[in-house]
């Protein structure tokens, strides 16, 4: 078994003592020395299912543009409109290449309508600053303010309750997808109805100084919940079962939203955007691969990278794929040719030097019913 | 964390047992503790060969797989069936009901190159300071 890691020049979040002080696992993700797990993915992943966890998601990027053209700016580079939201609306979209490939994936608030604020990922950060920085022909202003937030995300049905009680902000009322600033555990945050888990929750952005505050007030609120700080690796298997992308394994600079299931964030009939002429070709012509769900039928469980055979052929590999906590089962995402990528299908997977039975099937893997 | 005097270990973070001629093996608490919840063990047949420092199976958490490495040679004479249903045993006791194979051992010559207790104590504990 190989578990060294060194822990020289990583960097680290404003709750890295704390995440250090409460025994979490530490791990090298992305160059971030970051807490995989506190007690067990299995237990934190359960508890934001069926109650409320916390994550610390402080290493993912933020980059504020301003000005009168900014819309411009984040139209002629992202695949979504921006065009459509309105002050306190989010929205989900892709930071395009020419070739139409992610070169990320990203969350855009509207402040207001010359005052933007993009949440990144963490290894994509510095790149997307400069991708963006160097297209902007517009009059907007493109700052990166990384260092300027903290980043805390409250998930699970027990969220609203937990974070209601900690603000004087209407968050009952808040749609998913909306934010509002204001102040939160007495501090002033943003506080966004978005998550990465499947379930409802809050992203809360506050200044990196405050981060412990608010930290230990969330724990506190959520007390009578039973809330539990969640790992990277909790977050991750969440974001699996509802079959959100992870940049570098769904989507990457050679993978097109239609290709990973995302075209709903592709807006052909906006003006031009980057990548635009190569999804418009796509969307007309077809894509010849396409990304589908699979459970694990035989005995084994799928990984990140393995082979996927259709008739004994190996035509595809995993994207991401993990045991599913809630769910019980052995799950994953894996790139296929078009014409195999459809649910119910017998498939196998390449688990070193076996292949494995399992079967496509429908995705997310898990939804949440919503009241 | 104690570990048993009167076994050896590998820098892989298998331990090994023996006992006459037969040795027992499995993988570490510190090999448990960096893997978390343990959910799913490949092991290998009864009569497989193994070779010292080759892969013989996988121990795999939620997060991740590991390989296990053979800390020494010798043909399996037994597998502990009853982590296929039971995985959490290696958490819940590596040196013990969380065994994973018995062996033959090959060559008695192989032992002393593995690690004693107190040696693999250090070993463990400059890789976490590392």
């Amino acid at each position: 078994m190989a578990t060294a890691e060194s822990k020289s020049a990583l960097k680290r979040t404003p709750l890295h003592g704390v995440h250090c002080e409460a025994m979490a696992r530490m791990v090298d993700f992305g160059g971030w020395h970051m807490p995989v797990e506190y007690d067990g993915i299995v237990a934190e992943h359960n508890a934001v299912r069926s109650s409320v966890g916390l994550f610390d998601v402080s290493h993912m990027g933020e980059i504020v543009i301003r000005g009168p053209q900014s819309v411009d700016l984040i139209d002629s580079l992202c695949s979504n409109r921006a065009a459509d939201l309105q002050d306190g609306q989010a929205q989900y979209s892709g930071l395009l290449n020419p070739q139409g490939g992610f070169v990320d994936d990203l969350l855009v608030h509207r402040i207001a309508s010359d005052h933007y604020f993009l949440c990144v990922n963490a290894a994509n950060q510095e790149g997307d600053f400069a991708w963006i920085r160097d297209h902007n022909s517009f009059d907007a202003e493109v700052t990166f303010a990384s260092a300027d937030y903290a980043q805390l995300a409250i998930q699970g049905p027990r969220a609203l309750g937990t974070a209601s009680k900690l603000t004087g902000l209407d968050l009952a009322a808040m749609r998913y997808y909306w934010f509002e600033s204001g102040e939160f555990a007495e501090v002033p945050a943003l506080v966004a109805r978005t998550g990465y888990t499947g379930e409802d929750g809050f992203e809360v952005y506050v200044a990196p100084g405050d981060a412990v505050g608010v930290w230990q007030a969330i724990l506190d609120a959520g007390a009578e919940y039973s809330i539990r700080p969640c790992g990277l690796g909790a977050r991750n298997t969440l974001r699996l079962e509802a079959a959100m992308s992870l940049y570098g394994h769904e989507i990457d600079a050679t993978t097109t939203p239609y290709e990973a299931g995302l075209g709903w964030i592709v807006k052909l009939d906006k003006p031009a955007f980057c990548g635009r002429d190569v999804l418009a070709e796509q969307k007309q012509r077809g894509v010849s691969r396409k990304l589908v769900g699979f459970e694990m039928t035989g005995r084994g469980i799928a990984r990140n990278g393995y082979g996927v055979l259709v008739g004994g052929r190996e035509l595809g590999h995993v994207t991401s794929a993990s045991p599913a906590p809630w769910l019980g089962k052995n799950i994953g995402l894996c790139m296929l040719p078009v014409e195999h990528a459809r649910p119910g299908r017998e498939i196998e997977i390449a688990i070193r030097g076996r292949a494995v039975g399992a079967k496509t099937v429908r995705i997310p893997f898990y939804k949440r019913t919503r009241q | 964390m104690e570990y048993p005097a009167e076994y050896r270990y590998s820098r892989e973070h298998e331990w090994v047992q023996v006992t006459g001629s037969t040795a027992t093996v499995g993988i570490t608490h510190h090999a448990q503790d960096q893997l978390g919840d343990v959910v799913f063990v490949e092991l290998p047949s009864v009569g497989a060969r193994l070779q010292a420092g080759g892969p013989f199976g996988a121990v795999e958490s939620v997060k991740a797989v590991s390989d296990i490495y053979a800390p020494i040679s010798g043909d399996v004479t037994e597998v502990n069936e009853s982590l296929i249903d039971a995985p959490e045993k290696i958490n819940e006791d590596p040196h013990g009901e969380g065994w994973l194979v018995r062996l033959t051992v090959a060559d008695s010559n192989e032992l002393p190159q593995l690690l004693s207790a107190e040696q693999y104590a250090e070993y463990v504990a400059a890789e976490i300071d590392g």
